[in-house]
């Protein structure tokens, strides 16, 4: 059911019945390690390319998730999933391998939320009885596409993020035990002229800011309503810019409860961090893995997850274009 | 240049970035890329003393077995995995020397070896190097051409 303008409330409360997040040898040296179902120790994943890899990625996070539950194949009806690759290519790949009806997204790294309360709809309208929601994001894979190749050496600046190589899967399911997605706020694309593609957490802050003012205004709550807020791939940057802006819109939220997933992923003191994490896994395996175990645990109630897209494309950026950001809400409670 | 005009809210945001970005740090990132470019070059010196020493190279011919021999170096440390880790330590200091160009084309080659020798290996060699080629070229040109002019004018 919409309330307000872009809000959408699950009365029918959709469990995620169950996770999988499969991540690389990077992240597993983080402090979130053991929230993690399965790592690689190779970058390769065993592949003989880093496309390949990202696939085996998105693929066993899958397989686990599946796994986890006492579902059959035919049991799943849809597979909504999305990447970074041109033309999301991993997804689809993914989609031949499982065989479900399948629907790709792009949102780049808001692609975990939007899938999320796409699957959250479908269900909750009893279009569905499970659906199956992933994506994955491989850090060659991305800098190849977007940047340059791996070994250039070219310094950045403190400005930039790390892209995690991970895949996050989540089965939404109409009855079941699990944490339950109650709510979802689908983001305006916002561009405020930023055009620095080595600095996408401050143009992607905007975007966090107005999908949560909007969260808040369209259900008429204030952040008391949560345990935690998350964002996606803000990093240290784009966190305070967005904090700042949330001041400005009068929407007040304590530093302590306002987290972001690309600030949680790896130590601080690991190497080439820059401004912290991002990537389309980076959202997915934090919340995936992490979030939901907390919820499990009962350490948190109800938790809002902002996942935080920057929409550009290689080619736009080099045509001096500005980057067009969005973010997706999705609200999980325990 | 697009046309779109800014709004002043765009503006105020953008001017917000600029303040709380962290600032590059040009002079420590000027003695750093002083530094590793220095080093490079006493190693390069090195090289060159020993072909002249050993091989029996003259000071003129020294110079393209020294050049290959860097490149060489510089190869096997992109290849290794080593090169990017340093020029984001030395930053401009590896980037301009005979080995940034080298590693511009290993690495580029390294990374679309995946898509095959023709369209990924040869296709994507010069990726970054042939903007350098092209322009080098072009102000190589520019620069005899303006030469040859005050020669020829001095001589009439």
């Amino acid at each position: 059911m919409k309330q307000g303008y872009q809000t959408w409330v699950f009365a029918n409360r959709p469990s995620i019945i169950a996770a999988g997040t499969v991540v690389g040898p990077r992240e597993a040296k983080g402090p979130l390690a053991k929230d993690f179902d399965y790592y690689y120790e190779d970058l390769l994943c065993g592949e003989t390319s880093f496309e390949k890899a990202e696939r085996k990625l998105l693929e066993e996070a899958c397989k686990i998730a599946v796994e986890k539950t006492n579902l059959k194949k035919a049991d799943i009806q849809f597979f909504l999933s999305g990447d970074l690759l041109n033309q999301i290519i991993s997804s689809s790949f993914v989609g031949k391998a499982l065989g479900t009806p399948y629907l790709g997204l792009f949102g780049a790294c808001s692609t975990s939320m939007e899938g999320l309360a796409l699957a959250a709809l479908i269900i909750d309208t009893k279009n569905g009885d499970n659906i199956l929601c992933s994506t994955a994001s491989h850090y060659a894979a991305v800098e190849k596409q977007f940047r340059y190749p791996t070994e250039y050496g070219i310094q950045k600046p403190q400005t930039a993020q790390w892209t995690v190589t991970g895949a996050g899967a989540v089965i939404l399911s109409q009855q079941g035990d699990g944490p339950k997605v109650t709510a979802a706020t689908i983001g305006r694309v916002i561009d405020m002229g930023l055009k620095d593609p080595l600095n996408l957490g401050a143009a992607m802050a905007p975007a966090a800011g107005d999908t949560i003012s909007a969260h808040f205004r369209d259900l008429g709550i204030s952040h008391h309503e949560y345990d935690l807020i998350a964002t996606g791939d803000l990093g240290k940057i784009g966190r305070e810019l967005s904090l700042e802006l949330l001041k400005e819109n009068n929407v007040e939220i304590p530093d302590e409860k306002y987290i972001d997933c690309g600030l949680l992923i790896y130590h601080p003191e690991q190497p080439m961090l820059f401004s912290g994490a991002s990537g389309c896994g980076c959202c997915a395996v934090v919340t995936y893995g992490h979030i939901l175990n907390r919820i499990k645990k009962g350490e948190l109630k109800k938790v809002l997850v902002i996942a935080t897209g920057a929409l550009l494309s290689p080619l736009s950026f080099q045509q001096q274009e500005s980057i067009p950001c969005i973010a997706h809400a999705v609200t999980i409670e325990a | 240049m697009t046309s779109k005009k800014m709004t002043p809210a765009n503006k105020k945001y953008q001017a917000l970035v600029k303040k709380r970005e962290p600032k590059r740090t040009v002079f420590l990132n000027c003695v750093r890329a002083f530094t590793a470019g220095g080093t490079i070059c006493l190693i390069g010196q090195g090289i060159t003393d020993i072909y002249i020493w050993h091989f029996g190279f003259t000071e003129k011919t020294a110079g393209n077995p020294t050049a290959a021999t860097l490149i060489f170096l510089s190869v096997l440390l992109t290849s290794l995995g080593i090169y990017d880790h340093i020029a984001q330590w030395a930053g401009a200091g590896t980037a301009v020397p005979v080995t940034g160009f080298a590693n511009s084309m290993a690495s580029a080659a390294l990374e679309h070896r995946s898509e095959g020798y023709v369209l990924g290996v040869g296709g994507n060699m010069f990726k970054l190097a042939g903007s350098v080629i092209v322009f080098g070229v072009f102000s190589a040109f520019v620069i005899a051409f303006i030469r040859t002019l005050i020669t020829m004018l001095g001589a009439s």
